[in-house]
């Protein structure tokens, strides 16, 4: 380099007069391209290839190893890097949308609770999934996961994993009540069986998003549903929360409630105390995600539960409110948005692709707990070895009903909540009413929340 | 008053509040006073002002922040919703309870353990007040969590500790019911922030004259005499402005709250109430009302202590 600086003609001419200068242009260039890639290097673009963003949901650490296969898979052409949202679902929403209200390019890739897709939706904050990938992304899927991906039928976002509840019992519990479980349960016999036995029924009583999926699961199984009409309009939603169905759950809420069956923390229980009970000595019974078994097989392994207790696990589908009547579990799960205001948006599908594949998914299930979207998934040998409940996991996804989706879902949710807890106050007569009038004056903004 | 205050020796005019003449000289101690302070009223001014305007500002709009284009002015009619819906209400009453009790509590606590810092003998005084000081020195979520892990049917030990005293057994869930998840707040507050009322109150301790004391006793006066016709009247300023501060400090309780029973059973303060509009809702004009409202009772407060109780701020500077 010294020799480039110097003036007059260099020592080792070659070439005709203006070679000097073209020598210094090319040092000039090679210094510019220098700093450039060491400020591209700053801006975390390391190599050249562009770091997508994936904001996860916390797990057991499977998205991040997805993650790091995916940025192998691709070859150099993107790195994945993930950054993790608050715990509670309500929480990672409030992060997403107020960064994505910011127009903020660096969310490329994330893990959407299936409720707030529309809102995400309505909003602008998701980019439009390209035709092909959503053909490739659906295919073999479970139906409730396509359901949940999608607003004003199109595909918003790509199907990850799909969770739901099952019915959890101890079969030492359900033989000595003389429950039935070989066929499907209702709810009245849980209870009465709980009661007999002076065991615990676990259910979601907190005040939390939990409640509301209890409550949708309760309103959908009885034949019913929370919103029946016009979800995209505030001003004209059409609600059934005064109809029989909406009724019906109510009663059952109660008559947990009343039966003492929900434990003494009924109104602060969700879904993790409902495990702790369901581990400890008044275990009965209980509606919850198929996490409750690698909980329970960590515990054992980690040596602060006997290998009695989750040999005593019986699971079945979630329970019926009618007899006749089949139950809509609860669906839950994640599904991958691309961010709009994402530079990489063609890129950020295809490691969504890469995430969402069959192998992936099957990792996630079996190392995470975290059930499949894709139907294929559930043959996996590893995974039945794993999880020997996956079939009934993968029927009931067939049967689960999604919550209210819409626009203003956190709304709907927050006011269901407030009428409905705690459960000591539910009038299967009035709660309904009550609730119904909330969302509509929320949702006019004629009250606060 | 009259045989509580200094001689007449030892008395000072105050430095900074000139009544008559304004002199050259306190005319350039002004000007410093501003040079100095200057820069410091500007930041504060980019970081209160402004936003306080935008939120008064923004509380005249309906605006939803997923549906910015839809914005639209409304007028008062964000405070109109919030002040005729039942909910506001309770939050007050909870907001006012949570403050007055904490307060009340921590200023009888923190003056026990100011005396305590005060008369500890000298030799273990700095380990007593480190002791006293640590509540305050934990970040709040982190106290908050603390105590439901405490008070939690799951995890705690309440229960079983105070399972002799009637009406807690094993199964008393105390995040189950209005009172006693104040209740639990309440503590959680009470023993992050006695410190805090303590160490204002021990400076106001310091701040009366030993001179006085001797003469009090010297006329035979007993403790209580002394304490209620010498300390208390000397040190009435330092516990006002104890009282002012974390009366404002307790009016804006979040946290406690947030981590403990995230508003359930009616526990909601106003300041959760605008978080939940705010940030929840995302309605940013209705949550910039509330915040607007919880604005004002603040400024109520202060003004209900500095104008109807008199306090002189500047007089914790040892200057009056």
């Amino acid at each position: 380099m010294p020799d480039d600086r110097r003036d007059g003609p260099p020592v080792r001419e070659t070439g005709p007069d203006r070679r000097p200068t073209g020598r210094r242009r090319t040092a000039t260039a090679a210094a510019l391209l220098l700093s450039a890639s060491f400020l591209a290097a700053c801006g975390g673009d390391s190599g050249g290839a562009p770091t997508l963003t994936w904001y996860i949901n916390p797990d057991s650490g499977g998205q991040a190893e997805i993650a790091k296969r995916c940025t192998e898979a691709a070859d150099g052409r993107y790195r994945v890097e993930v950054t993790l949202l608050p715990r509670e679902s309500s929480e990672q929403r409030q992060q997403l949308v107020r960064r994505l209200a910011a127009n903020d390019s660096s969310i490329d890739i994330m893990s959407l609770d299936p409720p707030y897709i529309p809102e995400f939706s309505e909003a602008g904050f998701l980019a439009p999934v390209p035709d092909e990938v959503a053909e490739r992304v659906t295919e073999g899927v479970v139906e409730s996961a396509v359901a949940g991906s999608t607003w004003k039928d199109e595909l918003v976002a790509v199907p990850f994993w799909a969770n739901t509840q099952l019915f959890w019992y101890r079969k030492s519990v359900a033989e000595a009540a003389g429950l039935d479980v070989s066929g499907p349960v209702t709810w009245d016999q849980v209870i009465d069986a709980a009661k007999q036995q002076d065991k615990l029924l676990g259910v979601q009583g907190i005040r939390a998003e939990a409640l509301t999926v209890w409550l949708n699961a309760l309103v959908e199984s009885a034949g019913g549903h929370i919103i029946t009409g016009r979800a995209e309009d505030p001003e004209s939603v059409q609600l059934g929360l005064a109809d029989e169905p909406a009724s019906k759950a109510a009663e059952i809420m109660r008559s947990v409630n009343d039966a003492g069956v929900g434990g003494p923390a009924l109104s602060t229980a969700g879904e993790d105390v409902n495990v702790t009970g369901f581990e400890g000595d008044d275990a009965g019974f209980m509606v919850n995600w198929p996490f409750v078994w690698p909980r329970a097989l960590a515990a054992v392994k980690a040596g602060t539960l006997e290998q009695s207790v989750p040999d005593d696990y019986g699971w079945s589908l979630y329970p019926r409110v009618e007899p006749g009547q089949e139950s809509a579990p609860p669906y839950g799960g994640i599904n991958l948005g691309v961010g709009a205001f994402s530079k990489h948006v063609d890129l950020a599908y295809e490691a969504a692709e890469c995430a969402t594949s069959e192998e992936n998914q099957s990792y996630y299930f079996v190392t995470n707990g975290n059930p499949a979207a894709k139907a294929a998934v559930y043959d996996d040998p590893e995974v039945v070895k794993a999880f020997p409940m996956a079939p009934v996991i993968r029927e009931s996804l067939e049967k689960a009903a999604p919550r209210p989706q819409t626009a203003y879902y956190s709304e709907v949710s927050s006011s269901l909540q407030r009428t409905y807890h705690p459960t000591s106050s539910v009038r299967p007569d009035g709660t309904g009413q009550s609730a119904a009038n909330l969302i509509k004056a929320v949702l006019k903004k004629e009250q606060l929340l | 008053m009259s045989t509580t205050t200094l001689p007449p020796g030892q008395r000072q005019e105050p430095v900074s509040a000139p009544r008559r003449m304004i002199s050259d000289r306190s005319r350039a101690e002004r000007k410093l006073g501003w040079m100095l302070a200057g820069p410091a009223f500007g930041v504060m001014l980019l970081v209160t002002a402004y936003p306080i305007a935008q939120a008064i500002y923004d509380s005249l709009f309906d605006f939803r922040l997923t549906d910015p284009d839809n914005r639209a002015f409304t007028g008062l009619s964000n405070y109109w919703v919030i002040l005729t819906d039942r909910i506001w209400w309770i939050s007050l009453g909870v907001t006012l309870f949570i403050t007055v009790v904490t307060v009340a509590v921590e200023l009888v606590l923190g003056f026990a353990l100011a005396l305590v810092m005060m008369k500890a003998l000298s030799t273990i005084r700095p380990v007593v007040r480190a002791a006293i000081l640590i509540p305050y020195a934990v970040i709040t979520v982190v106290s908050a969590f603390a105590w439901r892990f405490a008070f939690g049917l799951d995890t705690g030990f309440v229960n079983t500790w105070f399972g002799w005293v009637p009406g807690i057994g094993a199964e008393t869930d105390w995040f189950g019911g209005q009172w006693s998840a104040l209740f639990v707040v309440c503590i959680a507050e009470i023993w992050k922030t006695t410190p805090f009322i303590s160490l204002l109150l021990l400076a106001g301790l310091a701040q009366v004259p030993d001179v006085l004391q001797e003469a009090a006793r010297v006329d035979g006066a007993t403790w209580w005499q002394r304490m209620s016709k010498v300390t208390l009247p000397n040190m009435k300023a330092a516990i006002m402005v104890a009282l002012l501060f974390r009366s404002l400090d307790a009016f804006r309780v979040f946290d406690s709250i947030f981590v403990m029973t995230n508003g359930a059973n009616n526990t909601e303060s106003v300041s959760f109430l605008a978080y939940r509009q705010t940030i929840a809702r995302l309605e940013i004009g209705l949550g910039s009302a509330v915040s607007v409202l919880l604005f004002l009772c603040v400024v109520l407060i202060s003004a209900l202590f500095i104008k109807g109780f008199k306090v002189d701020l500047s007089s914790t500077r040892g200057e009056g």
